[in-house]
């Protein structure tokens, strides 16, 4: 426990927020990069929880629960969200076999 | 510790990285799991336990049992997927690498708040946090369980096989 809080102070505050910039990076990336959907939902689940490393980060360096708390609620957020998702890709395999993302595009109008 | 910090680091992003280039979409779920597992310990060395531990409950334990089942349901583990232009990765990466250097240059230009707490090994235990999470966070905690009925009603909505109603 010592050697554990020794290592906060250790480490400034600024390297946590470049690895959750590069993991927010990377979440993006993979958004941008993939067509597959199953992929795409995971990589905003990398987002989310690149923004919750943050959160624990500043919310440790401060001294302040807070930030705890809407980290939980933000899982509870993403879970609820995966949920969906994935019933909605259940639903897309089903009706046009398919996971590509691209195919979505057909919802915006009917022409 | 600063050891620590480095390894944990580098296995996290490097199964981010695997995440979006694995061929096989359960490498991508196996590679996500592990870089929760490297989350939560950044949460541990951050004196976040509680959090670490429902990290891994909810995540791992949770939602990517979920994108597991899905995908062997689904028979959806196949390496023939279509693949965008390549243009198009071309763009997407060089977009996310400025992505992250403009935040980089953001957080260069920004100044430092003062911390004005005393410094607390004690505040993410499930002592102290469950305390806050019931006193001054009541309702939003309470208001998210009205999210999770609506979610679990919206999911077996769409994941229900064919309605009788004609849309």
């Amino acid at each position: 426990m010592e050697k554990v809080t020794s290592a906060i102070q250790v480490i400034p505050v600024e390297y946590y927020m470049y690895i959750s910039f590069a993991l927010f990076a990377i979440g993006v990336l993979g958004v941008l990069y993939r067509r597959n959907t199953i992929i795409i939902l995971m990589c905003i689940e990398l987002m989310l929880t690149s923004v919750n490393l943050l959160f624990v980060a500043f919310s440790a360096y401060h001294s302040d629960p807070a930030g705890q708390v809407f980290v939980f609620l933000v899982m509870l957020v993403a879970a609820a969200e995966v949920a969906v998702g994935l019933s909605i890709l259940v639903m897309m395999k089903r009706k046009i076999n398919s996971v590509d993302i691209d195919l979505l595009s057909r919802l915006k109008d009917e022409k | 510790m600063i050891v620590l910090f480095y390894l944990i680091t580098v296995i996290m992003l490097v199964s981010a990285v695997m995440v979006v280039f694995s061929k096989y979409p359960v490498n991508s779920v196996i590679s996500l799991i592990i870089c929760f597992l490297a989350v939560a310990g950044h949460y541990i060395l951050l004196n976040a336990q509680f959090l670490a531990v429902v990290h891994i409950i909810v995540y791992t334990g949770a939602i990517m049992v979920l994108f597991l089942f899905v995908l062997m349901l689904m028979n959806l583990n196949s390496k023939v997927e279509s693949q965008r232009s390549v243009l198009m990765k071309i763009a997407a990466v060089v977009s996310c690498g400025l992505l992250f250097i403009v935040l980089v240059a953001a957080l260069k230009r920004s100044f430092e708040i003062p911390v004005d707490k005393p410094f607390d090994n004690s505040i993410g235990l499930v002592k102290n946090l469950g305390r806050v999470l019931f006193s001054d966070f009541l309702l939003p905690f309470e208001t998210s369980s009205v999210l999770f009925l609506s979610a679990m009603i919206g999911a077996v909505m769409l994941g229900k096989k064919d309605l009788k109603t004609e849309v």
